[in-house]
């Protein structure tokens, strides 16, 4: 019995970039349909994104998040476990961050703060993700419908934590205080600038190099460790972990435990990174477009940063895109995002099955 | 008279498995016709292509004389097809008339499809004797009730040909009884019944004609008037090439593995093992005999801690295994007992798992394979290599897919995972299924080399040639008992398939299920 076998770059390119493309196409429909040109919008977008220092600093901060939750994702999917309450751990993350800044600004330095900020993250990202976790493995509760309750509840806490106990006295702004600067990150502008290189203000900080540490320690996890190797049975195969002798539940309860953490480390990103202070909606839909980012990236590290890098250019060459077309409204723009994510995740395999299988015949004949 | 089914040259293939193969059937109208086999012969496969589940890939289906194209189920019951499955589709919480008429509700206003059915369910009660209340709520109905809605679904629909899967699985001996009246008075209306069962006993007291399939092929077909249940087990089980084995006198030693009472009961509460009791000694195979599906998986999962038994022990190096005080599959192992499982798709590999990768399955914990904090992948590989050398694995790559070997070459790499290990215990389920002639003899010879070392094997098969040529002792299993015991020199073909299918004493038992 020999199968035939689909060259790998078809899977990991060229299906892909197909499905990119198809995304643009109908997008230039839909700009065409509103009385613009395609092509010239086209060029406004990259150009918004990748076409100088700012942008490009913009593009890497959006894609900082989005490499967060999409590790977040498919870390829980490698176990066969669909986490989708990136948006309620990535939130709970971030109050872990604030409060270890409001404690913390005063009276320590950086490189103490830093560290038990990252600490702090994935404890609160983990501790939200740890509820759904245990109800599923012990429990039996689908962790789909969990995950999705406890973004609703998230939200409802930090709606009250902040407007009830960290909100500034005397102010009506529903945040805290911001933070002393010994509680910023540093920004790679301001890192690189004493080295000679310049590159434009953006909020890109620190945190997009720990987000590309997480991507190594992820892969490394997955694919070198006995831990991964439990989970990637777990989740291709049940029968076979019972079989082998693995503690099944244990094992879905740590890969939501780090799934939820990564998460978490949005609230590094943002609270201590550029807004420095602790506030509402700050996770503005990174836990879902991460579900995205995962499924582009084929729940793999460097798949993951190739995704998460074009849905940050959308979000930056959107935004400079419906500044410059000003018929073009950011609506407009998210309908964009939207067919990406369309074509890219929901509607994989409408060429998938076709482009195998004449590879298939292909390597038949 | 044209025939009620007629079935010419049906093929089919899923991947690499041809479920079904060159397949022909005639099945006169009025007549009960039993389709018997093992499971997985691919009587299942078979009737979804009759009911329009599966096309077939070559071949067609006359109804009456007459051709007829199935393409789905709605096809199937145009040409009067009716199917009663082995899990009833049934809507739970609706009555048994709303169950009738679903799909067929005859309007958007259900009030007079409704009004109709209830007529028409009152005559087909009456005609065929299948007495209901036609208002109660079927999750309250009795098991054999159920069943009798899902017959009256099909005949509602006009159903003259009836296709029952395992009807009997489900039912206690009674109610089984009941099912089999119901029938004989279908048939007497002349209604043409397909009976599909691996039991024997069912086949030999209702049907007319009996047609056995294995391994995807129709073998033959009896008059079940002119036939036996010796004749049909042999038929069932097949006899395969002659298999041989050299191997010396067994030299039995103490006791390395006992059970006593063990018993199982599935998540319906049916129990699916039944007070089971057998030693196992250094130096032997004992061999476990019986028609798939009586219990034997359900030994194996329990004896290698992969599913809790509910009552009795096991003494196993020194423990005593109770429900109480049960062991996963994990410490089993670390006890050093081996399981050579008899799905190695579904449990003994991980198929999108590079070789090397499976080929440490469930010793993944071990130091051997592990650093500190990494696993280590060099010590994997070579060992991989080794053992893909030694076994005679092709190819030999241990970044190879799992899934991309043959199912020979596969159940190398399992059984040299397990055998490599030097287990004092090797439980061993169907070692050659699958697996080319070459292979076989090559897994034979090591399973010998292991108790010649003086370990101790469980083996599992149902193929009754591979019992008879490994097996120095050898228990047969039916319906998830111990029936017999024998001496492997004293076993034959016939007396195993008398054991195999109960009939030693039943006449004594009178009606069992």
């Amino acid at each position: 019995m020999s199968q035939a076998k689909v060259p790998t770059w078809v899977n990991i390119a060229l299906i892909p970039v197909l499905n990119i493309m198809l995304a643009f196409l109908v997008s230039g429909l839909v700009i065409l349909a509103i009385g613009e040109n395609p092509i010239e919008a086209a060029g406004y977008l990259i150009y918004g994104a990748f076409g100088y220092d700012e942008g490009i600093g913009y593009t890497l901060y959006y894609a900082t998040n989005l490499i967060f939750t999409g590790l977040a994702v498919s870390v829980a999917f490698k176990g066969g476990l669909f986490n989708i309450g990136g948006e309620g751990q990535a939130y709970i993350g971030g109050l872990g961050v604030g409060l270890i800044c409001l404690s913390l600004d005063h009276t320590m330095p950086l490189y103490v703060i830093a560290p038990l900020a990252v600490i702090g993250a994935a404890v609160f990202g983990a501790a939200w993700a740890y509820i759904p976790a245990y109800l599923q493995a012990r429990r039996g509760s689908h962790i789909v419908i969990t995950t999705i309750m406890f973004n609703f509840i998230a939200s409802s806490l930090m709606v009250y934590l902040i407007v009830n106990w960290l909100k500034e006295d005397g102010r009506m702004a529903p945040n805290s205080r911001t933070f002393e600067e010994s509680a910023w990150l540093p920004y790679l502008h301001e890192l690189l600038s004493p080295l000679g290189i310049e590159i434009g203000d953006s909020p890109l900080n620190l945190a997009f190099i720990w987000a590309l540490l997480c991507c190594v320690f992820v892969w490394g996890l997955i694919w070198h460790t006995r831990w991964g190797y439990q989970l990637r049975t777990l989740g291709t195969n049940p029968t076979a972990a019972r079989y082998a002798g693995i503690d099944t539940a244990k094992v879905t309860i740590w890969a939501m435990l780090i799934s939820g953490g990564l998460a978490g480390f949005v609230g590094l990103n943002e609270i201590m990174g550029v807004n420095h202070n602790l506030l509402l909606n700050f996770t503005a839909g990174y836990g879902f477009a991460g579900i995205a980012v995962a499924l582009m990236g084929r729940n793999h590290p460097i798949g993951i940063i190739l995704a998460a890098i074009l849905f940050g250019a959308l979000y930056q060459g959107g935004a400079e895109l419906a500044f410059e077309i000003p018929t073009i409204t950011p609506e407009i723009v998210v309908v964009i995002q939207g067919l990406v994510i369309l074509f890219s995740g929901a509607l994989e395999h409408m060429f998938k099955d076709r482009i195998e299988g004449f590879f298939i015949r292909r390597a038949v004949a | 008279m044209p025939y009620a089914i007629e079935l010419r040259d049906i093929s089919k293939r899923f991947g690499a498995v041809q479920a079904n193969k060159d397949i022909c059937l005639q099945v006169p109208a009025g007549t009960i016709h039993g389709i018997i086999g093992e499971n997985g012969a691919g009587k299942s496969t078979l009737m979804s292509i009759i009911y329009g589940f599966y096309e077939a890939d070559t071949g067609h289906i006359e109804v009456d004389g007459k051709r007829v194209d199935i393409r789905s189920s709605q096809d199937a019951i145009n040409a009067g097809i009716g199917m009663v499955h082995q899990h009833f589709m049934l809507v739970e919480n609706f009555s048994v008339l709303e169950n009738v008429i679903l799909g067929a509700e005859g309007g958007a206003v259900l009030k007079n499809g409704i009004g109709q059915a209830r007529v028409e369910l009152q005559r087909l009660a009456h005609e065929y004797s299948l007495d209901i209340d036609v208002d109660a709520i079927v999750e309250e109905l009795p098991v054999g009730l159920q069943q009798r809605v899902e017959i009256l679904k099909a005949l509602y629909r006009g159903a003259r040909i009836l296709i029952l899967d395992e009807p009997t699985g489900v039912l206690t001996p009674q109610e089984a009884d009941h099912l089999f009246r119901i029938l004989k008075a279908l048939k007497d209306q002349g209604v043409t019944v397909l009976l599909i069962t691996h039991k024997l006993r069912e086949i030999m007291a209702s049907t007319d004609n009996v047609s056995v399939m294995r391994q995807g092929e129709m073998v033959a077909h009896r008059e079940t008037a002119h036939t036996s249940k010796e004749d049909l087990a042999e038929l069932m089980v097949g006899k395969k090439v002659r298999l041989t084995v050299d191997k010396d006198e067994a030299q039995p030693s103490e006791v390395l593995l006992s059970a006593q009472n063990l018993s199982q009961f599935d998540s319906q509460g049916v129990k699916r093992l039944k007070n089971v009791s057998l030693e196992l000694r250094a130096g032997e195979i004992l061999g476990i005999a019986g028609v798939s599906g009586n219990g034997q998986s359900e030994l194996l999962n329990v004896l290698s801690g992969i599913t809790p038994m509910d009552e009795g022990e096991i003494h196993f190096a020194g423990q005593v295994i109770t429900a109480k005080a049960p062991k996963n599959a994990a410490q089993m192992r670390d006890l050093k007992m081996a399981h050579v499982p008899e799905d190695r798709h579904k449990m003994g590999l991980v198929t999108g798992f590079e070789a090397y990768e499976a080929a440490v399955l469930g010793y993944h914990n071990s130091p051997v394979y592990n650093g500190k904090i990494l696993m280590n992948r060099k010590v994997m590989l070579d060992e991989c290599n080794e053992r893909m050398a030694a076994w005679d694995v092709r190819p030999p790559n241990p970044h190879l897919k799992t899934a991309n070997f043959s199912g020979g070459n596969q159940q190398k790499i399992v059984i040299a995972r397990e055998v490599e290990q030097n287990p004092e215990v090797l439980l061993i389920g169907q070692p050659t299924r699958g697996v080319d002639i070459g292979a076989i003899e090559n897994i034979h010879e090591q399973i010998v080399k292991l108790r010649d070392s003086g370990k101790a094997i469980l083996l599992v098969s149902v193929e009754l040639d591979e019992i008879m040529a490994l097996s120095d002792r050898i228990i047969v299993m039916f319906d998830g008992a111990v029936v017999g015991e024998l001496d492997a020199k004293d076993a034959d073909e016939r007396t195993l398939g008398l054991m195999m299918a109960n009939a030693f004493n039943e006449e004594q038992e009178g009606v069992s299920a």
